[in-house]
């Protein structure tokens, strides 16, 4: 026997509130009828308010976080949704944004909701929330605002009469992203000054200083607000940091006890390097020696020389130098080899006579370089261990001089990233100049920061 | 014209109301205004009878029948059958029936020629049916796939209202069955439950408060329901036709 299948389609029938033939459907009738009867979306406000920090452009999500949201970004709809009182109540099917202007401060979600309606039936809507935009101060912003609403300070100086210190601390700044937590840094006479909201965001600054230079600190703190009832104490908190008044390329007299310590370095030396030691180097004999930071504020030494009175000398004649190691002598330096110099100041050639020094620059100077120095004989030095020495040398070189400042600074095709604490880096600043010399002359100190490509040079 | 009402503030009232051409049961109600609209209307031409199922007032619900008889389930208490025995037309015979489905207005449909009842109906009530009803044919079918045939049809010697999700051809083919026009159709705006929100003889029909008009157009039509004098073709012919048909 054939079996017959029916097709069964379904007939249509009237809605009963307005006659329109529509199909059989829970409630009957027609859609126009039931969207005219029913707002599944009665309970869900128009509108909104949505809290915006104009100071860090960040949007508040409820209670007390702040999202950074870019304009029709998944981030922002999910903050816009968040917002929207009675969306448990329906089903939410679709979001989206409609374009609106930025600066009317309007932001438009055009949702789409499900909600299953009397006899079983399931109502789609869709509906356009306006969010307005208000503007409210978030508390870091509100900080700043406020100009001196700080809970601590790191008061960070250094007693010298340069601040390529500083500049090479913005670049161990920049590059490890510490600034991140400073509500403000304000450059000040001798160094910089650090505000912070919280005393944790300070601790973390100092505990990075102290790793980075060889420094101390003392703490200090002044009551703003005390509440008796519960025993609480409000303070301000000062940290003052003096970083070590010795700069790289300094002429140093050591104590006659300390240099004994270190191995019996001569007492006249030449910072090599300063990092979170101090490095010196003897430059009659070429031994090294690394003073810690506790040790040097055990027994503090001052810069005889800084490197702003450095001269330049011509290289008139070299010898080898007969140097004589003792036993029990500290570590010499392989690097450099001690050779015998008779330089004349650039200025006085072929008028005054040489000068004979002795000099730890053997591998790399040759006659008629040009090398800078101290001259000693020449200067008035109030240094009271400086003033025990026997007898002292005529002049101390410190370096050699690689090709004219103005040519290496024009053809350097690298720059450095800035923090914005000090705006004074022009060509014209030396102190500058001089700290990017150093950067290319020491790969150590290269090491620790960031360099980055000058587009515009190369 | 169908006259709309209320049952006690509900608009079911086929749950309470049994309506034939010779007879019709209403539930004791604790008001009488719905028994008064019932009365006006039909009171001049056929008894209407207060009337309880086993102490129920869902007289629609439990009772099936036409005007040749009327058919009660098991519940109903001696004094009730005697009572509606005593008011009720002398033609008009009254049967209890032993059925498992004891809501008869939901499980038979039927006008004074045919019924539909439920797939799994006793042998011996379709018997019962058949007799005390005095039908030409009993058929067990379903409506819109739904068994309770009573809740979601309506049917009259003039026409019949199903279940509105009725296909087009389960339509045709109750149609053919019934010798009747039908539509699918609802009551009480929107409501599925056509019995539920309607009772109606040849002549006569009453639906729930909330059924619209657009509601109300369908059944007047489709039941002929009208204050205009019927042409002849429809009243007194067709008899004559339908005989001839079968």
């Amino acid at each position: 026997m054939e079996s017959m299948t029916v097709k069964q389609s379904i007939g249509k029938i009237l809605c009963c509130e307005c006659g329109t033939p529509i199909d059989p459907n829970p409630s009957n009738q027609c859609i126009g009828c039931i969207r005219t009867k029913v707002d599944i979306t009665e309970d869900i406000p128009k509108s909104a308010p949505l809290c915006f920090c104009r100071g860090c452009e960040r949007y508040l999500d409820p209670p007390s976080c702040w999202l950074k949201a870019a304009l029709e970004s998944r981030e922002l709809l999910r903050l816009c949704l968040k917002k929207v009182k009675g969306l448990n109540q329906v089903r939410l099917v679709n979001a989206g944004f409609l374009w609106t202007e930025e600066h009317s401060k309007r932001i438009k979600v055009k949702l789409t909701v499900e909600k299953e309606i009397h006899s079983g039936a399931v109502l789609q809507q869709q509906f356009v929330i306006e969010f307005i935009i208000q503007h409210q101060l978030c508390d870091e912003c509100h900080r700043v605002e406020a100009k001196d609403y700080w809970n601590s300070l790191i008061q960070l100086r250094q007693k010298t009469d340069h601040k390529r210190t500083f500049y090479y601390l913005e670049q161990l700044i920049a590059k490890h992203r510490v600034h991140t937590q400073t509500s403000n840094i304000k450059a000040a006479h001798g160094g910089m000054d650090f505000y912070f909201g919280s005393e944790q965001a300070s601790n973390k600054m100092l505990d990075f200083l102290t790793s980075v230079v060889p420094c101390k600190w003392t703490k200090s703190k002044k009551l703003k607000s005390h509440d008796i009832h519960s025993n609480t104490y409000n303070y301000k908190i000062t940290y003052s940091v003096e970083i070590v008044p010795i700069c790289k390329d300094s002429v140093v007299c050591l104590p006659a006890k300390l240099s004994h310590q270190l191995g019996g370095i001569s007492q006249l030396c030449i910072v090599l390097r300063v990092t979170n030691n101090i490095f010196l180097i003897d430059p009659s004999t070429a031994q090294v020696a690394e003073v810690s930071n506790a040790l040097y504020w055990r027994s503090p030494f001052n810069a005889v020389c800084s490197s702003k009175k450095l001269t330049e000398f011509i290289v008139i004649d070299i010898n080898e130098a007969d140097v004589k190691h003792f036993k029990g002598q500290g570590q010499v330096s392989k690097k450099h080899k001690v050779v015998e110099l008779w330089v004349q100041r650039a200025e006085e050639l072929g008028v005054g006579n040489p000068v004979f020094c002795l000099s730890h620059l053997g591998n790399v100077v040759r006659h008629g370089d040009s090398v800078l120095g101290y001259d000693l004989k020449n200067s008035n030095v109030n240094d009271s261990n400086m003033e025990k020495l026997p007898d002292l040398p005529d002049v101390i070189i410190v370096k050699k001089i690689f090709g004219d400042r103005a040519t290496r600074n024009r053809k350097r095709k690298w720059k450095l990233r800035h923090l914005g604490i000090d705006d004074d880096i022009s060509s014209q600043n030396r102190d500058y100049i001089d700290f990017l010399e150093d950067l290319e002359e020491d790969p150590t100190i290269r090491a620790n920061i960031n360099i980055y490509r000058n587009e515009d040079k190369v | 014209m169908a006259i709309r009402c209320q049952f006690e503030g509900s608009n079911e009232i086929g749950v309470f109301t049994k309506l034939t051409n010779s007879y019709c049961l209403v539930g004791i109600g604790g008001t009488q205004n719905f028994y008064s609209t019932f009365e006006e209307q039909l009171g001049e031409v056929i008894p209407v009878v207060h009337a309880s199922i086993a102490g129920c007032r869902i007289v629609g619900t439990l009772v099936a029948g036409n005007r040749h008889g009327l058919l009660v389930p098991n519940s109903t208490t001696d004094a009730e059958l005697q009572s509606l025995r005593d008011h009720l037309p002398d033609k008009v015979k009254v049967q209890r029936i032993e059925e498992r489905l004891s809501a008869l207005g939901n499980v038979i449909t039927c006008n004074d020629y045919v019924a539909l009842v439920h797939p799994d109906i006793d042998q011996e009530t379709e018997e019962l049916i058949r007799d005390v009803l005095q039908l030409e044919d009993v058929f067990r079918h379903t409506v819109a796939n739904n068994v309770l045939v009573g809740s979601y049809s309506v049917l009259t010697n003039q026409g019949g209202i199903v279940h509105p999700s009725t296909s087009i051809q389960e339509q045709e083919e109750l149609c053919g069955l019934l010798q009747v026009p039908l539509v699918a159709g609802t009551v009480n705006r929107g409501s599925n439950g056509v019995s539920a929100g309607l009772v109606v003889n040849d002549w006569a029909a009453f639906v729930g408060l909330e059924t619209t008009a657009t509601e109300l157009n369908v059944i007047e039509s489709i039941f002929k329901i009208s204050d205009t004098p019927h042409s002849a073709i429809t009243t007194t012919m067709r008899d004559v036709l339908v005989d001839s048909l079968t």
